[in-house]
Parts: C-alpha cells; sequence; structure tokens
C-alpha cells in the first residue's frame, strides 16, 4: 500500500507548473526578490528621465533621506510580523526626541545621560503597548491608535510645541547628522546606525530562535503555542524592542533635521508601514524578510526623489506611493496563495 | 468461558499476546474524574496503555474522549483521580509537563506552522545551536545540522515524497503536514504519542500513509494514543480499543474480540460489554 502511495505522491510532486506558477513560487520563497526588482526599475526609469538623479551626490542625499523612516520600519517590520501593527512609531520617535533634547538643554545633562534616558523612555513606551496587547488582550491597532494619541500628546505638552535648535544640544546628540565622503558620495554616521540596526535585527530573524519565534507567532499564534513557543513573552519582547529602536531613529532624526522638532516627520507611520508593506512583508504576519523593508524604504524613497527632480508636483507622488502600496499588498495576496 | 469473555474480563487484553500484557502499563488513570460546572466531564475513568501498543480511543461526540486525552496530556488538571507513568504518580499541571515527561500529542488542528519550513517545524521550541561562540555567544542556530537530522526523522517514518527540509509546511499536502506534526512528536526522545484524529482531514491514500506511518512508530517501541472517528482505521492498527461512552470507560476490547459493528454499538449503548471481573 505504501508503495502506490509514494509513487502517486512522488508523481505529483513532479508535475509540470506553468511558468506563472513558478514565477509566483520563487516570489514566495525569496520575498525580497520582487521589491529589488521594483527598485531595480525605479532606478532605469529615473536614471533615463534626469541627468542629475543616478550621481553620488543625489545618492548620498537619499540614502540621507532614508535613513530614519528605514530604522522606524525595522521596528514595524517587527511587530508586522507578528501580525500586529504599530501606529505609535512616529509618536514614540517624537517623544524621545523631545525629552532627550530637553533634558540635554534645559537640565543641562550631558548628552550621553540624556541619550539613555531617551532610550529607556523609549522602552517603556513600546513594553506599555506590548503590555496591553499580550496581558490585556487588546488588538495592537486600537492600542498602538490609542498610545498615538497619547505619546504625542505628552510630547506636546512637555515641549510646549517649541522646537529646540541643535546649536544648543551636546555634540553627542546631533553626531549622526555628520558624516564623512567616500569619493563624491556623502555618507552620515546615521546611514551607518541604520545599517547596524537592520545587520542586528536581520541576524536576530534569520539567525535565532527568537527570530523564529517571531515568525510563529505572527503565522499562526495557536500553533505556536501548543508547540511550546512562549507567545506572550516573544510578542512584549517585540513591542519593547521596536520601542527602542524608534529612539535610534530619534536620536539620527535630531542630526537629520538640525532641530528637535515636536511636529517632526508628521506621516512616520504611513511611511514605516509603507516601506514595510512595499519591502514584500505580509501584514497578515508570519511572512517577510527585513532586507525587503530597507528595499521599500529606499523605493518609496527613490520614487519621491527621483519624481521631485523630474519636477512632479507633490501631490502626484504622493498618488504614485498610494498606487505602490495597493499594488503590493494585491500582490502579497496572491504570492500567499502558492501551491506545492 | 469463551476466549472473547476472557478478553473482556482481562481489560481487553488480547489472548497469546499476555507477553506486553504482562509489563507495568507506560501509562495510566485511574478514576478520573473532571467536571465543568454542572456537566460531568470524566466519571471515573480507569485507563492503561502498555509499551508497544496502539491503544484506540473510541466514543461518540460528547463521550469524553477529548476531555480524557487533554487530562492524560496536561492540558486540563482532573478534579480527583490519578495519573501513573510507569506506575509513578504523576501530576500535568500544563501541556508542558506532559511533554517533559515524554508524552508528545499531535492536535487535530495540526500544530504545525505554515509559514516556516519543515525543520524548523520539527524543531520548533527546541532549536539546536550552533558549538561554539556562535552558538553560545550569538545565539546563532545550527540550521544544517537541524535540516539533516529532520530529514532522518521524516525518512525514518518512511516518507519519501518529502525531500527539501527548507521547504515551507504550506507548501506540502494534508497528509505530508500531518507526517511532519506526527515526525515531530515521535523525535526527542518521547515514550508516548498522542493522536488525535490523525485521519480526519485526509483522503483514502494518505490516510494508507498515515496508518503505516503510526504502525511504524509502535513497531519501534512507542506506545501510542489513536483518537478516531473512522473504526475501519481503528480496525486495522489498533492493539487494543477503550470505548467511552457518556464520559465512562464502557468497556475495552481488541479487533479480534469483537466486530466494528459490536464496537458501535457498544459506544452508542445499543449493546453492553459484560461487566469485567
Amino acid at each position: 500500500m505504501s508503495n502506490t502511495v509514494t509513487s502517486a505522491a512522488a508523481e505529483f510532486a513532479r508535475r509540470q507548473h506553468s511558468p506563472v506558477q513558478r514565477v509566483q513560487h520563487q516570489l514566495h520563497a525569496r520575498p525580497w526578490l520582487s521589491p529589488l526588482f521594483l527598485l531595480f526599475v525605479a532606478f532605469v526609469v529615473f536614471f533615463i528621465a534626469t541627468p542629475t538623479f543616478l550621481t553620488a551626490n543625489s545618492m548620498g542625499i537619499l540614502l540621507q533621506q532614508t535613513a530614519v523612516v528605514a530604522t522606524l520600519a525595522v521596528g514595524q517590520t517587527l511587530v508586522i510580523l507578528t501580525a500586529g501593527i504599530d501606529l505609535s512609531v512616529g509618536a514614540i520617535m517624537v517623544l524621545t526626541m523631545m525629552v532627550m533634547a530637553s533634558l540635554a538643554r534645559d537640565g543641562g545633562m550631558p548628552g550621553l545621560l540624556a541619550l539613555l534616558i531617551g532610550f529607556v523612555l523609549a522602552l517603556a513606551a513600546g513594553a506599555l503597548n506590548g503590555f496591553l496587547v499580550t496581558r490585556i488582550n487588546l488588538p495592537p491597532f486600537i492600542v498602538t491608535l490609542g498610545t498615538l494619541s497619547v505619546y504625542t500628546a505628552i510630547a506636546l505638552l512637555y515641549s510646549g510645541g517649541e522646537s529646540i535648535q541643535a546649536s544648543h544640544l551636546p555634540g553627542l546628540l546631533n553626531v549622526l547628522g555628520d558624516g564623512f565622503a567616500i569619493g563624491g558620495f556623502r555618507l552620515t554616521w546615521g546611514i551607518v546606525v541604520m545599517v547596524i540596526i537592520y545587520a542586528v535585527v536581520g541576524f536576530a530573524l534569520s539567525q535565532t530562535a527568537w527570530g523564529r519565534y517571531v515568525y510563529a507567532v505572527g503565522d499562526d499564534p495557536e500553533a505556536a503555542r501548543l508547540s511550546g513557543v512562549p507567545s506572550k513573552r516573544i510578542l512584549l519582547a517585540v513591542y519593547t524592542v521596536a520601542g527602542l529602536i524608534y529612539a535610534v531613529a530619534a536620536w539620527e532624526l535630531i542630526g537629520r533635521a538640525g532641530a528637535a522638532t515636536p511636529n517632526a516627520v508628521p506621516d512616520a507611520n504611513l511611511q514605516s508601514i509603507t516601506a514595510v508593506v512595499i519591502g514584500g512583508t505580509s501584514l497578515f504576519g508570519g511572512r517577510g524578510v527585513l532586507i525587503g523593508t530597507l528595499l521599500g524604504a529606499l523605493i518609496v524613497q527613490t520614487l519621491q526623489f527621483g519624481l521631485s527632480q523630474m519636477g512632479v508636483d507633490q501631490q502626484w507622488r504622493v498618488l504614485a506611493t498610494g498606487i505602490l502600496i495597493v499594488v503590493a499588498v494585491a500582490a502579497d495576496q496572491w504570492i500567499r496563495k502558492v501551491k506545492a | 468461558m469463551t476466549t472473547r469473555d476472557l478478553e473482556v474480563a482481562h481489560g481487553g487484553i488480547p489472548v497469546g499476546k499476555e507477553g506486553i500484557y504482562s509489563q507495568q502499563p507506560i501509562l495510566s488513570a485511574r478514576k478520573l474524574v473532571i467536571t465543568f460546572g454542572r456537566v460531568v466531564g470524566l466519571d471515573g475513568v480507569d485507563l492503561d496503555l502498555y509499551p508497544g501498543e496502539i491503544l484506540a480511543v473510541i466514543g461518540d461526540n460528547g463521550a469524553g474522549k477529548s476531555t480524557l486525552i487533554k487530562c492524560l496530556t496536561g492540558a486540563y488538571i482532573p478534579d480527583s483521580g490519578e495519573i501513573l507513568m510507569n506506575g509513578q504518580p504523576v501530576h500535568f499541571r500544563k501541556p508542558q509537563d506532559a511533554r517533559m515527561a515524554g508524552i508528545e500529542t499531535v492536535y487535530q488542528q495540526l500544530a504545525v506552522v505554515p509559514a516556516l519550513d519543515i525543520a524548523s517545524n520539527l524543531y520548533l521550541a527546541r532549536e539546536e545551536r550552533r558549538k561554539g561562540p556562535l552558538g553560545s555567544v550569538f545565539r546563532m542556530l545550527d540550521k544544517k545540522g537541524m535540516e539533516r537530522r529532520a530529514g532522518q526523522a521524516i525518512q525514518r517514518l518512511g516518507i519519501q515524497t518529502i525531500q527539501n527540509m527548507g521547504q515551507a509546511v504550506e507548501t506540502l499536502s494534508g497528509g505530508q503536514r500531518q507526517a511532519v506534526a506526527v515526525a515531530r512528536a515521535a523525535a526527542f526522545g518521547s515514550k508516548v504519542v498522542v493522536l488525535d484524529e490523525p485521519t480526519a482531514a485526509l483522503g483514502v491514500k494518505e490516510s494508507g500513509m498515515v496508518l503505516e506511518m503510526i504502525k511504524q512508530l509502535r513497531d519501534g517501541g512507542l506506545s501510542i494514543i489513536l483518537i478516531s472517528h473512522n473504526m475501519p482505521h481503528v480496525w486495522e492498527v489498533a492493539d487494543r480499543i477503550h470505548i467511552q461512552r457518556l464520559g465512562a470507560l464502557a468497556g475495552v476490547i481488541t479487533p479480534q474480540s469483537h466486530d466494528m459493528g459490536e464496537g458501535v454499538a457498544i459506544m452508542t449503548g445499543a449493546k453492553r460489554l459484560a461487566p469485567s471481573a
């Protein structure tokens, strides 16, 4: 009996796939392929359309513009991989930034201490999100929608709505805006820090048991729990680590903007979610790779930057980004339907 | 007394196969009682599982099959009664406790994570790290080693259709997924494997594959509790059959002592088993 089963099943496994099925299969196995292809297409188009696009100078600016959102998107990726969503990314970043800056200027604290307190604060803000999600069992969307308002309000109340110029801050706080040049290619320390974050979190996700648990909890929480994965602990850790990453983004933003401003990057939430989704991570959790998010952030910035260099209106750029999101999610749905 | 009466009198122990049944049961339940409010889930149930046998548990819906199994695997804590492993009383407060004691469960709703690959699923929550500082400091997983050993575990079950351990489980057929779940349960030095309706969602061929796999596990020395609604499957693989009815044990028979019709009659209460001596 087992012989007939084996041969029939083996035959099934050997059957021919159509070319479309094969493409679907590849995209399923390698979620970073489609964003990479998209980025490549965008580069080719803008290279042809504008002579100033593919220059060392432009590329340096593109990377500098990408760094903050790309960093935020790392935390967002972790949360979305667990089938959650974090609407408080921007709020945590701004709150952290205002507290760091104000402690350093008004409190006269050394830069390092202000930075560390900021990190602890962001960690606690992320942990509160995680606590509400895991212990009170509220949906992540609702929790972070609430904390978005709470953290934003605290940031505004605390700062009195006023900006703090970088010239008033100790060097350490705006060091990430400084940089160095390789040829005509100007890199900031903010970009370097962003790359380090990607490397560390990417390693944790792909090479450690913790990373597997993140995927497992996002894909099928019940199966993960029955298998012995400590689901709640993993979720709590994800939101907490995400908070810490937003603090790094806050540090980068002070350097990049040359000031701590309570209404900086107003659409940080949407930008970070866009980067994650275009990067091939599924909003339904459990699927995606971190490098895709970096590609996604680069795609969005490339589109914005390239179109503005071509002299296209801001409204059209927003429209283009919107279409890209819808297409990316539709593609994700299709890829998820892959068959053996 | 006929042979059949003899068997019934001895808790369904097959005549001529008394050898393994003279040993101590690997897992026993004594007078298990559990209630949910006013509903009596189990009303003093006894169960014995011997080393290297397949014990089927059958019963109508609400007869207490699942409740019994959940008590044995730590998912429920019985109100009273005793659970013994190798004669020693054990107290499972959560499924992890039962697992630590060597009782693995394959749940009906398949506890495999579809997006993860086969090796990752087999080793989920008991990953192995690399040797040296890469593993101890950087907590890096030994992916190659786990894939190799996962491949061996699948091979041992006689599943030739799964070749690539890096394949996501969601790309597998229902039977292959079941094979992954069973391989996971049978690995890691488990002694007892509990299978909850392993063939319920499968076609004829795949059911055959899974039943073969269950026999192989038994022949490899594992003790197996098989919960099933499918009488032909039960009569094909079981050594003994524990019949639950209305939260109590209606009797233990063997596929040799009673045919399917009689088994179903006992299960539904249309027929009574002679009370055991």
